[in-house]
């Protein structure tokens, strides 16, 4: 039986539809991401397995039960929210004990998970700040402590890595997914960085306007994208006679599709080229491995695998 | 050549003060000295004002026992406005941050509105409703059996109270107001989510957050019940008198102004003591959460 299952969930504004229809079965234990352009419907999808917002149709399960007869208060859910949400007037160690006070936990074991939480997100010198003494990237780690500690059954992220720079991204992420790993949380991601959501998720939901265009792991669905939406949306395209071709897969070839470098950037690990040919311009990335490559204006020849 | 041009862009902000500088100098400044030397003239019921330097007044204010009830009970009336108006308006401003669009801005307007009133006429209204034993706020009290018999309102600190309570509270219900703009609902959403019901919600989250709005309202609220005149003046009379109506009295029945001045002063200096000590100490305990 799937864990936690969407059943045509909807979600309508008046006249706007924010999500239509959606339906999806997460497994125990799954690392799940919702991906889509700004305004696709995530968060309202997010927040309706969370309870705060009420869907206008169809149903959600949790181990075969109705979660929205269920109280917010009582679903037993861990979420990050988009703005981290955390209580300002409380320290970090205050902030991350709330949810086990609210469960009733003694004072000494709810010291001792707060202390283990707080080790595992590497805060624990920080445990007596309050929020707005500490940089963004350490709020967003106490926002997943406090969600973390009280063990839920599902995790619940809204864009918890869109306000960190680049490298504390990546290293969070890389937390992010070592900390699900091992403590085997089913986690739902939210976010809008497809890279993101390929580097951490075992499954991707490819979500435009409000319904999910395709679902997937990540390898299949950016091999396979199902609708030209996925293919654009999933990385760079190139549509050569009606058929998409990742620019990575292009390779210059002695034969092949007649064309002239328009552009050339390097971008460090590769070069990123736009080629003019009879099938328009087309981008072409190859690996940056020290040899020599074709310059701007120069005559070339494209080929490529047939997937 | 360059250190003339930045000696006059350096002049330029102090010379677009000073006509603002000169108006507050004016109107603030000196009626404020002249009030405080006055204090230290002397007078006499047939010689009237003398300008000579004597520490008369200031003595008897600070020796007198009744000046010292007029400024306990001045302070006593200030502390108990400022309980009711945070216990009154603090729920108050919570209450109409939850309503619906229609109906928070036809509220607002309710609980605003008396500001737009002249203070006196709002007093008045209080006096109509306090008078005598059949007045109507007693004849409600005692139907709805909360008095067994009529209770003094007119004349009494009581009254008092709850007529600068009503004056005063949209200034606290304004302050806590802002305060509740700031929150972030998601917050809340938050504490819900962690297993926390509606009422500790309220007393562990939005309460500690909106405290800074709390006191800085009370604030406010104590200086303006403190040096109020009409309300204490029209409920209190010439019977029950605080700091400003009894330098009033001073300056305009016994015409010893040189003793009403230095009750004036005095209650400036106390409430500037008072303002400023608090909210530095409310600043101090905040300045790490809040900033
Ligand atoms: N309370 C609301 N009232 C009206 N419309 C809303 C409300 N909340 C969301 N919407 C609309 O529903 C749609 C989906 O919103 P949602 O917040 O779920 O988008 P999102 O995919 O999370 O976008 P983003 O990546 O920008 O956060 C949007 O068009 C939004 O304008
Ligand atoms: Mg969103």
């Amino acid at each position: 039986m799937t864990f936690l299952a969407l059943e045509g969930l909807g979600k309508r504004f008046g006249s706007h539809v924010a999500v239509d229809g959606l339906t999806l079965g997460v497994e125990k234990g799954e690392f799940v991401s919702l991906l889509g352009p700004s305004g696709c419907g995530k968060t309202t999808t997010l927040q309706m397995i969370a309870g705060f917002v009420e869907p206008s149709a169809g149903a959600i399960r949790l181990e075969g039960r109705d979660l929205l007869a269920v109280k917010p208060a009582k679903r037993g859910l861990g979420i990050v929210f988009q703005s981290y949400a955390l209580f300002p007037h409380m320290t970090v160690a205050e902030n991350v004990a709330f949810g086990l006070e609210m469960q009733g936990v003694a004072a000494d074991e709810r010291r001792r998970r707060v202390g283990e939480t707080l080790e595992l997100v590497g805060l624990a010198a920080f445990s007596g700040r309050f929020p707005r003494q500490l940089s963004g990237g350490q709020q967003q780690r106490v926002a997943l402590a406090r969600a973390l500690v009280i063990r839920p059954r599902i995790l619940l992220l809204d864009e918890p890595l869109s306000n960190l720079d680049a490298k504390l991204r990546e290293e969070m992420q890389i937390e992010l997914r070592q900390i699900q790993r091992t403590l085997g949380t089913t986690t739902i991601l939210v976010t809008h960085d497809q890279a993101e959501a390929m580097a951490l998720s075992d499954r991707l939901v490819v979500m435009n306007q409000g319904r999910a265009e395709q679902v997937g792991p990540p390898h299949v669905v950016y091999e396979r994208p199902a609708t030209p939406f996925v293919a654009s949306f999933l990385g760079r395209t190139n549509l050569v006679a009606g058929e998409t071709v990742r620019p990575e897969k292009i390779v210059f070839a002695a034969t092949g599709l007649a064309g002239k470098v328009r552009t050339r950037i390097f971008q460090g690990n590769h070069w990123l080229y736009q080629v003019e040919t009879a099938s328009g311009l087309l981008t072409v990335i190859r690996q940056n491995s020290g040899e020599a490559m074709p310059g701007e204006g120069e005559q070339v020849h494209l080929a490529w695998g047939k997937a | 050549m360059s250190s003339l041009a930045s000696l006059r862009v350096a002049k330029a902000p102090y010379l677009l003060t000073l006509p603002a500088l000169l108006l507050f100098a004016g109107v603030v400044i000196a009626p404020l000295v002249m009030t405080v030397l006055l204090s230290f003239h002397d007078w006499g019921q047939y010689k009237g004002i003398e300008p000579v330097f004597v520490l008369k007044n200031w003595h008897e204010v600070f020796t007198d026992s009744y000046f010292l009830e007029m400024f306990w009970r001045t302070f006593r009336v200030a502390f108990f406005v400022t309980l009711l108006t945070a216990l009154f308006g603090a729920p108050e401003a919570y209450i109409l941050n939850r309503m619906k669009s229609p109906w928070r801005g036809l509220f607002l307007l309710v609980v605003l509105g008396p500001l737009l009133l002249s203070v006196v006429a709002r007093t008045l209204g209080w006096a109509l409703l306090f008078g005598g034993n059949s007045g109507l706020v007693n004849k409600a009290l005692m139907s709805m059996g909360l008095a067994s018999a009529p209770v003094p309102f007119m004349f009494t600190e009581t009254g008092v109270i709850v007529a600068l309570a009503h004056v005063l509270m949209p200034y606290m219900v304004l302050a806590v107001w802002a305060a509740l703009q700031r929150l972030d609902p998601q917050v809340e959403n938050a504490a819900v989510a962690l297993g926390a019901g509606p009422f500790t919600v309220l007393r562990r989250i939005v309460l500690p957050q909106v405290m800074p709005g709390i006191l800085s309202g009370a604030i406010i609220v104590f200086a303006l019940a403190a040096s109020a005149f009409a309300t204490p003046a029209i409920i209190g009379g010439r019977r029950l008198k605080v700091a400003s109506t009894l330098a009033y009295d001073e300056f305009l029945n016994t015409l010893n102004w040189p003793l009403g001045a230095a009750v004036a002063v005095l209650l400036l200096v106390a409430l500037v003591a008072i303002v400023v000590g608090s909210s530095r100490l409310v600043e101090r305990r905040y300045a790490q959460v809040f900033g």
